[in-house]
């Protein structure tokens, strides 16, 4: 029996601050707690995390929605956040409840078939904070709560039916510009969540939380000190200031309890203050999960001098690899890079191959053995000189994530080619709270986006899909576009993503990359999207709302045009179904 | 050193060091440290008032007003108002941090020039859009950049905005000189602030 508004407006009356009011009906059952089991082995109708696994897949099981009926999908309902800037966040959905985050430290409950709001908590921010980069990647789900990390560095537990705050802890300071980006992560009772502030000259960690009360368990610096291992890769005291700030939500391994985190760059940007590798920037890093010790680490490039951020972690595939099954971790770098590694026994992280999927004239080869390259130092920007180098600032692919799926095999990377960047003079630099600690002419960053071949490039954006078995690309889509596109991949046959200029969400043949259905929405999408199922019927949601780097990246083409090219600002979350 | 060497290339600037290399010394921002638990967020009101000397945001020691003659042409400076009457800088919030620079009277609106003095003209530091520091000029689109996000001001105009995502021009803030002494004429056009 359907209970009608009214009945149930009595039940949720009590748990809910903003009553659905004459919004319809909901249909919702009771809430079901989220459990380790249940986030370890998520029923396939629901997204309960980030990425919708542990492993960091992007991957749904549902295949209602196909590569042969796609066409028909239309919008089921969507709502405006109230938000400008850049919507990342995906739609999290635990039977039938949707969360959402948006920029402004804000989360949205939602009935999630009718999208019927079901309570919407705003952090209220500091007036002065400075937002170097206004928004937010969605909550974690653990148990009753619903948990969000804001702008402004702390970690916020919520009760998931009503919105009422159970706890909030400060993380960082705000003052000194530490801010948290990412979704935080939930295993074993900890919520862990890293700093953000790569040119804020943050000492990046990754800490947890107990879910219960909010009591810091541990904290794990990025950076080594002296006395520690890799503390001999920093000179004198730079590693306080060092960056290898965390902005995503790691990946994890319930068989080993080991999360998987990739860290920023080391900071500030030129490299002469802090000869040496800068362990354990640029890397990935295993953690355990009860302790926060480092078990294991890869750094993808050492004494990093481009601002390439391995922000993403590993994406865990159990697969065949040449012939040898391997537990990897896999990697489309900043750098421009595929990598694939290896999970070996007590959190070592090995390393098998790497390939380039964009252009990189930095790397002149690749150890074999360690996966440690080499650089050409005509491309390495600094003192004293002005360099030019291949991928960009933004890299072969920023912070928008990969995505598995079993059932084609192939691993699908939003990439960005042929671009590259050039760097001024690098000037005198010291670490003051409060303000950028990058190294270069504010003028210089924000001009320094140039074309591979000093004239527009025929294609931008690509979307490719690889064999991972092989090590060889299957197939490639390009746009003329810039590509900021979180991917979902589903059981479907099909690859959604948005990410380019013209305010577009499209479906992928996952086999071919054929464009198979798109449709505009509101602003740019560069959400992360997601797919769930409540009561049979299969949807497809994301939030559109262009900003923060995508935004950035367009001011640069603008700037080599000379045709600014404005894409619309303001966030909707959007779901989609199949037409009946 | 002393306010009155030239510059100091081997000073302890930061990546802003364009604000003013000569000048920069070791920064004193007032240090809340982390907020406790379930802290209610600090909304401290911006104030510029009539009669406030200007210092700049990262002197240390006694505090000594900024002449019109400090200003270089085109070169930012970072200040703070304050209160001579208290003897105190009004830093307890960054939203009172305003830039400084010297431009050409001759290109500067009739409502910005009405407020400059001795050619120097004062605005909000604070971007509309987010809140960054908003500090670096452009000398060739005659605009001041933020960081952040490439909102452009027009300062020779009133602190419209010309480029990138802001929507509000920077709040200005209207001088008067005594002697040499820049001193502030009055409170800021608008809240300065960003829009989250």
């Amino acid at each position: 029996m359907k209970p009608t508004l009214k009945q149930l407006g009595a039940a949720i009356a009590a748990l809910l601050p903003l009553a659905a009011t004459a919004q319809g009906e909901i249909d919702l059952a009771p809430y079901a707690p989220v459990t380790d089991a249940r986030l370890a082995n998520p029923e396939p109708g629901n997204w309960l995390q980030y990425r919708g696994n542990y492993a960091g897949w992007g991957y749904s099981p549902l295949e209602q929605i196909h590569s042969g009926n796609v066409g028909k999908l239309r919008l089921a309902w969507s709502m405006s956040t109230g938000q400008t800037e850049g919507h990342q966040a995906p739609p999290i959905v635990n039977n039938g409840y949707m969360y959402v985050t948006t920029p402004g430290a804000q989360v949205i409950a939602l009935d999630a078939a009718s999208g019927i709001e079901l309570w919407r908590w705003k952090k209220e921010l500091p007036s002065d904070l400075m937002q170097l980069h206004p928004t937010n990647r969605g909550v974690a789900l653990y148990g009753d709560k619903v948990y969000v990390a804001t702008v402004d560095a702390h970690l916020v537990a919520l009760d998931a039916r009503s919105g009422k705050v159970a706890w909030q802890v400060a993380v960082g300071d705000p003052k000194a510009l530490q801010y948290i980006t990412l979704a935080p992560l939930a295993a074993k009772g900890r919520i862990m969540v890293g700093s953000s502030g790569g040119e804020t000259g943050v000492r990046g960690f990754v800490a947890a939380f107990d879910a219960a009360t909010g009591k810091e368990a541990w904290r794990t610096y990025t950076t080594a000190a002296p006395g520690e291992p890799g503390g001999d890769t920093w000179p004198g005291e730079s590693y306080k200031n060092g960056g290898g700030s965390i902005w995503i939500t790691g990946s994890y391994d319930p068989a080993t309890n080991l999360a998987y985190w990739g860290t920023g760059n080391p900071a500030p940007w030129p490299t002469e203050g802090r000869k040496g590798d800068n362990l354990y920037t640029t890397s990935a890093i295993a953690l355990d999960v009860d302790t926060g010790a480092i078990k294991g680490h890869h750094q993808y490039h050492h004494n990093d001098a481009w601002d390439w951020d391995e922000v993403s972690a590993p994406v865990l595939i159990d697969t065949e690899v040449k012939g040898r099954k391997v537990k990897a971790a896999v990697h489309a770098g900043r750098n421009g890079y595929l990598w694939m590694l290896e999970r070996q026994a007590g959190g070592k992280i090995g390393f098998i191959d790497a390939v380039p999927y964009v252009y990189n004239n930095v790397f002149k080869s690749i150890d074999p053995k360690t996966g440690r390259p080499s650089y050409d130092e005509s491309h390495k920007p600094g003192m004293g000189k002005a360099v030019g180098f291949c991928p960009s600032l933004w890299g072969g692919k920023d912070w928008p994530p990969e995505a598995w799926n079993p059932k084609t095999g192939l691993f699908y990377i939003p990439a960005n080619n042929n671009l590259c960047a050039e760097l001024p003079e690098a000037e005198p630099t010291k670490y003051k709270k409060g303000d950028l600690y990058i190294g270069y002419p504010i003028e210089g960053v924000l001009g320094s986006l140039r074309y591979r071949d000093g004239k527009k490039p025929s294609t931008i954006g690509e979307l490719q899909a690889w064999d991972l078995k092989t090590g060889k690309q299957v197939w490639v889509h390009k746009f003329d576009t810039p590509l900021w596109a979180p991917l979902l991949t589903t059981a479907g046959n099909l690859v959604f993503a948005g990410g380019t200029n013209d305010r577009k969400f499209r479906a992928f043949d996952a086999g071919t990359g054929k464009v198979l259905w798109e449709t505009a929405t509101p602003s740019g999408v560069t959400g992360v999207p997601t797919s769930f199922e409540v009561k049979g019927e299969q949807y497809v949601a994301v939030q559109s709302g262009w900003g923060v780097d995508a935004q950035r990246m367009q001011s640069g083409i603008d700037s080599l045009t000379g045709k600014p090219l404005a894409v619309a600002q303001g966030g909707t979350v959007m779901v989609f179904k199949l037409e009946k | 050193m002393s306010r009155s060497e030239s510059p100091n290339l081997s000073c302890d600037c930061t990546a802003a060091a364009e604000v003013d290399r000569s000048r920069r010394r070791v920064i004193r921002i007032a240090v809340a440290g982390m907020a406790a638990p379930l802290a209610v967020a600090s909304r401290p009101a911006a104030a510029a008032v009539n009669g406030d000397f200007l210092v700049e945001e990262d002197a240390e020691g006694a505090p000594v007003p900024l002449l019109a003659t400090d200003l270089k042409p085109g070169r930012p400076v970072l200040a703070f108002p304050f209160d001579a009457q208290a003897g105190k800088r009004r830093d307890e919030t960054r939203l009172n941090k305003i830039v400084l620079i010297r431009l050409p009277e001759s290109e500067m609106s009739t409502a910005t020039r009405e407020r400059a003095a001795g050619g120097v003209v004062a605005y909000s530091a604070i971007c509309t859009h987010q809140a960054c520091d908003v500090k670096t000029w452009l000398s060739k689109e005659k605009a001041l950049v933020c960081f952040c996000h490439s909102s452009k001001f027009a300062l020779l105009n009133n602190g419209e905005v010309v480029g990138g995502p802001a929507t509000r021009a920077l709040p200005a803030v209207p001088l008067r000189l005594e002697g040499e002494r820049l001193v502030i004429a009055g409170g800021f056009s608008a809240d300065p602030g960003g829009n989250a």
